[in-house]
């Protein structure tokens, strides 16, 4: 626990908040997807600053690398035809707004008031060998289940945009 | 001195705001990412529990089968929403009620 810890947390913490409220309140979704870079950033920093090295790097490939191209693809894709009027909130803000600021409440007040055990010292240790004998060892089954899981929605995906191509080739 | 109900209360307005997202917007991309920040503040809490437990290792797995659910669920997703603006036209959830071809 070095003093620079709070300071490292408040700042990812902001970026973090800062990307997410630009996500829940931008008018225009190409906005939305482009501040989710900051957002995605910003917890894969939390989540390094915790000790867990591999999942924040993991976290940033496949995250930025991988989902945040894609849903900018779709996005920039369909951004033609998605003018301002699709991007307007369908339930009015007037109700969801205070709904939120409740949620965040009852949330805040459940964390503060529950006893969680108590915060031990950690060491912090390379953890990516460990995940993967853990991976291997006691989550054996699991770990093969979302392989499984992986590869039929890739397949799934797939097989979906694929038979979409043939068919505008075909008309 | 950072605790676990520091990291709690984050994750818990990422949560809230891609409840948000998910309530108002009316673009099914825009849903999408709302869901997005749901998962991650589930992750994020993983972590989080894991640290502060004593057991980053199993809080990582946990994580990483999150975060594995996340980009299957991100793919299939958006082969679904590409296929709606192939086939409708439009990407607005609203408008979306028919179950023709």
């Amino acid at each position: 626990m070095s003093p620079i810890e709070p300071l490292v947390f408040t700042g990812l913490a902001a970026l973090t908040i800062t990307a997410c409220t630009l996500i829940a309140f931008s008018k225009n979704l190409v906005y939305s997807a482009f501040s989710l870079l900051g957002a995605f950033a910003g917890i894969a920093g939390l989540m390094i600053l915790l000790g867990a090295d591999f999942v924040g790097v993991i976290q940033i490939l496949v995250y930025v690398g991988g989902i945040l191209v894609l849903y900018l693809f779709a996005v920039l894709m369909t951004a033609g035809i998605g003018d301002v009027k699709l991007s307007n909130p369908v339930i009015s803000v007037k109700i969801a707004a205070p709904a939120l600021v409740l949620l965040v409440l009852l949330l805040g007040k459940l964390i503060y008031s529950t006893h969680w055990f108590a915060a031990e010292t950690t060491t912090f240790a390379p953890t990516t060998s460990a995940i993967g004998e853990t991976l291997l060892k006691e989550y054996l089954l699991p770990f093969e289940l979302i392989s499984i899981l992986l590869l039929a929605a890739l397949v799934g995906a797939v097989a979906m945009a694929r038979r979409e191509v043939k068919e505008g080739k075909g008309s | 001195m950072i605790n676990l109900q520091h990291f709690l209360f984050l994750a818990a307005i990422v949560f809230s705001l891609g409840i948000y997202t998910v309530v108002t917007r009316r673009n099914a991309l825009g849903i999408l990412l709302g869901t997005e920040l749901v998962l991650n503040a589930a992750a994020l809490n993983m972590i989080a529990f894991g640290h502060y437990g004593n057991k980053i290792v199993e809080g990582s797995v946990y994580a990483l089968f999150v975060i594995v659910l996340a980009a299957a669920e991100a793919a299939v997703a958006l082969a679904i929403g590409l296929m709606i603006f192939r086939n409708f036209n439009t990407i607005d959830a609203s408008s979306v009620d028919e179950m023709r071809g």
